[in-house]
């Protein structure tokens, strides 16, 4: 298929959508999220609906991808109005359609957020959950069916694919995703266009793009959003990278939890297959480029680069020192490009664009949009994207509703196990790489979970290390010696058995570990520790005994101080 | 883990269609070792756990030293060389299901059935595990019925739900 072929497509596939066009659509959530709280039995239930009242002329069902408030799933949103509904079930189907389609007065009660917010609105972008979002990396997700290429070929799809491979050289390219200046979603924030042109600097007749969607963070789930409910934006990104550095095949390394992400994703590759835009000389051209989905086994420290390759090379995956860095040699000592899925998803619309629109949003030093999960003690959790720079404060309590039953912010976590803990006096943090690191924290992948008074944040830093200790590869020792005692030590605290000593020497070992272990897991794993050391000291203080204190630990206590003092 | 190592390796009945169905991946793979982990998931699919017949056979086929392809299988929190019962429990622990009391669902567990995750009941009807992130946060806590996915889970209702589940089939 050539570039003209495919433009025929396009012009037939809209052509048939201006024909086909039914009055109504409506849009039923099929995210993991949704489809966990019952998405298939409302699309069933929905279409059976349809069908006995003789509706199939008019309306249009679409299943999607994620809408964003996960927790009031199942979700139905009824296009043109932007009418979303919560909570479907099989019971409230038909009076929905009766009211929102027949009689054109929506049920006010079935609204979205109609049960916490004072004001539901009709067409829910009005919502400030919506509303205050900037949605790139999630623009078409919840709109088309992510299982149908055409859905997204309509929605400019390939576009900036075909721009890339007719109008512009390899280094135009670079140049474009240089000047947006988008760095990279994973969490290490390096300059994406930076680390492509790394790769496409070394000569080499094979080169690797490698897509990292082995998400392991836990309470993380923003590139399964991406992945589930737009799976052709990544792979175009892909290809697009592809070109850019030279590669001719690709991996997508994808979460074994994921299984319809994997799905989806596996769909996404047959259907570009078979119109020409993966393969050999796409779209006629010179460039040649496949893709290949690697299923993770559950391992978290396969999340870092190196490890990641390990594993898609069938071995342990354990990391090792760089240099060399992969962009040097990486997969069977090629050069390798690996990108986060969400940065992926962020490249065709920066080519579509141009880099400096990218570039104006968010801050000067962080460009663009970031999704984060938004989960935990919040009223509506779901996955969201903000521009950068969006504090901390128009997260939590315009977009999430504040904190649920109207309790008291204590703590935002952001990172996961590498990063921190956000205390309420920093509520109006700007959402930026630096601001977040000042704080002891650090961006991550975009796991954002919000704590009331019930969490403790002495068990926070144990479960996190507990975390760290269990997904240790064990290869190097400060790693894998250092989180065991650390979390040995946090128990004791937890345990109301450690005295100050032990603090003491936690923070010391907090540090060693840091500094001395071989990739980035153990080297953030103090990071939630210090964290909630630096913000809320006094709760350990709290567990700590104090000398003569209770007489149960005494003799522990002279046994440590002699310790001490040999 | 068990101490002892895997076995030598030994002809495994040839009229196990799920031996068929790894013989098939294998090939379709290529014989390739870098495939090692895409086969042992299909392994894992099949049984449900990684037999060590089944390990050996890998081997063979592959022509890996068996320490590679022990190392791998047990490296993975994917796969496991026990058996996990015929009905599986997973609880999520991921930090937003910790938050919303993850940790409770598995005292209710443990109150109910007598098990702590990982372990299997006499009769292997039931395994209780626990999955670092099932990302299905906004659902939190999750638990997972064999493949079913349970949302906001409450730990007073855990017990009768796992005992519905078993008892259904």
């Amino acid at each position: 298929m050539n570039r003209q072929d495919l433009k025929n497509i396009i012009a037939e596939e809209k052509n048939k959508e201006e024909l086909n066009k039914k009055k109504h659509k409506i849009c039923v959530c099929c995210g993991a999220g949704c489809i966990s709280s019952g998405a298939e039995e409302v699309m069933k239930k929905l279409n059976e609906e349809i069908k006995t009242r003789n509706l199939e002329n008019d309306i249009e069902v679409i299943p999607t991808g994620c809408m964003g408030p996960c927790s009031k799933g199942p979700l139905m949103n009824f296009l043109p109005s932007n009418t979303i509904y919560q909570k479907i079930d099989c019971t409230n189907i038909a009076a929905i359609v009766q009211n929102q389609v027949i009689e054109k007065k929506p049920i006010e009660h079935l609204l979205l957020f109609s049960d916490s917010r004072e004001k539901t609105f009709i067409d829910a972008r009005e919502d400030p959950f919506f509303k205050k979002q900037l949605k790139i990396a999630l623009k078409d997700c919840g709109y088309i069916n992510p299982e149908r290429i055409e859905d997204y070929l309509i929605h400019d799809g390939y576009k900036a694919l075909d721009k890339v491979l007719f109008e512009m050289t390899a280094e135009d390219v670079i140049a474009e995703v240089k000047q947006s200046r988008i760095r990279g979603r994973g969490g290490a924030g390096y300059p994406t266009g930076l680390k492509w042109e790394t790769v496409y600097k070394y000569v080499n007749d094979q080169k690797y793009v490698i897509c990292n969607g082995d998400e392991g963070d836990p309470g993380a789930f923003m590139d399964r959003s991406v992945l589930e409910g737009n799976p052709h934006r990544v792979l175009e990104g892909m290809a697009i990278a592809a070109y850019a550095i030279g590669a001719n095949k690709g991996y997508a390394y994808i979460r074994g939890e994921y299984p319809l992400a994997i799905k989806r994703f596996e769909t996404a590759i047959k259907q570009a297959k078979k119109f020409g835009l993966l393969g050999t000389n796409i779209l006629g051209t010179q460039f040649s480029f496949d893709v290949e989905v690697r299923i993770g086994a559950g391992a978290f420290v396969c999340g870092e680069e190196t490890a990641l390759i390990a594993s898609i090379e069938g071995k342990r995956g354990t990391p090792r020192p760089r240099p060399p860095f992969p962009a040097e040699s990486g997969l069977w000592s090629k050069p390798t490009l690996i990108n986060n899925v969400e940065t992926l998803a962020a490249i065709a619309p920066i080519i579509n664009n141009g880099g400096e629109w990218y570039n104006e949003i968010g801050t000067p030093k962080s460009s663009g949009t970031k999704v984060f999960a938004l989960t935990g003690k919040i009223n509506y959790a779901g996955v969201i994207e903000v521009p950068m720079g969006t504090t901390l404060r128009e997260i939590v309590y315009d977009i999430g509703g504040g904190v649920q039953n109207g309790e008291e912010f204590k703590a935002a976590q952001t990172g996961g196990p590498s990063g921190g803990c956000i205390p309420p006096e920093h509520l109006d943090v700007k959402m930026d790489y630096e601001s977040l690191v000042s704080l002891g924290s650090i961006m991550g992948s975009g796991g954002l979970i919000i704590m009331d008074k019930t969490s403790d944040m002495v068990d926070v830093a144990r479960y996190f290390m507990e975390f760290c200790m269990d997904e240790s590869c064990g290869k190097c020792v400060p790693c894998r010696v250092g989180t065991r005692m650390m979390h040995d030590l946090l128990q004791k605290i937890c345990d109301h058995k450690a005295t100050q000593i032990d603090l003491d020497r936690l923070e010391e070992l907090a540090v060693y570990v840091k500094e001395a272990s071989l990739c980035g897991l153990g080297g953030s794993a103090p990071n939630p520790l210090l964290s909630t050391l630096r913000h809320f000291r006094h709760e350990y203080e709290n567990r700590i005994v104090k000398p003569g204190e209770n007489i149960d630990h005494f003799n522990q206590l002279k046994y440590e101080q002699a310790l001490h003092t040999n | 883990m068990e101490t002892d190592t895997v076995p030598l390796v030994k002809q495994s009945p040839k009229t196990d269609p799920r031996i068929k169905l790894i013989a098939a991946k294998i090939k379709k793979e290529n014989y390739k070792p870098d495939a090692l982990i895409e086969i042992l998931h299909t392994a894992q699919n099949a049984y449900g756990y990684l037999p060590k017949d089944i390990l050996a056979f890998i081997t063979k086929e592959l022509r890996l030293p068996p320490s590679r392809v022990y190392s791998t299988a047990t490296f993975y929190h994917f796969f496991s060389l026990k058996s996990k019962g015929e009905h599986t429990c997973l609880v999520c622990t991921g930090t937003a299901c910790y938050v919303k009391g993850s940790q409770q669902l598995l005292n209710a567990i443990e109150n109910g059935f007598g098990l702590i995750p990982g372990q299997v009941s006499p009769d292997n009807k039931l395994g209780v595990q626990v999955a670092r992130c099932i990302g299905a946060c906004g659902l939190a806590p999750v638990m997972v019925l064999d493949d079913e996915v349970h949302g906001k889970v409450k730990p007073e209702e855990v017990v009768n739900t796992i005992k519905e589940k078993i008892s259904t089939i």
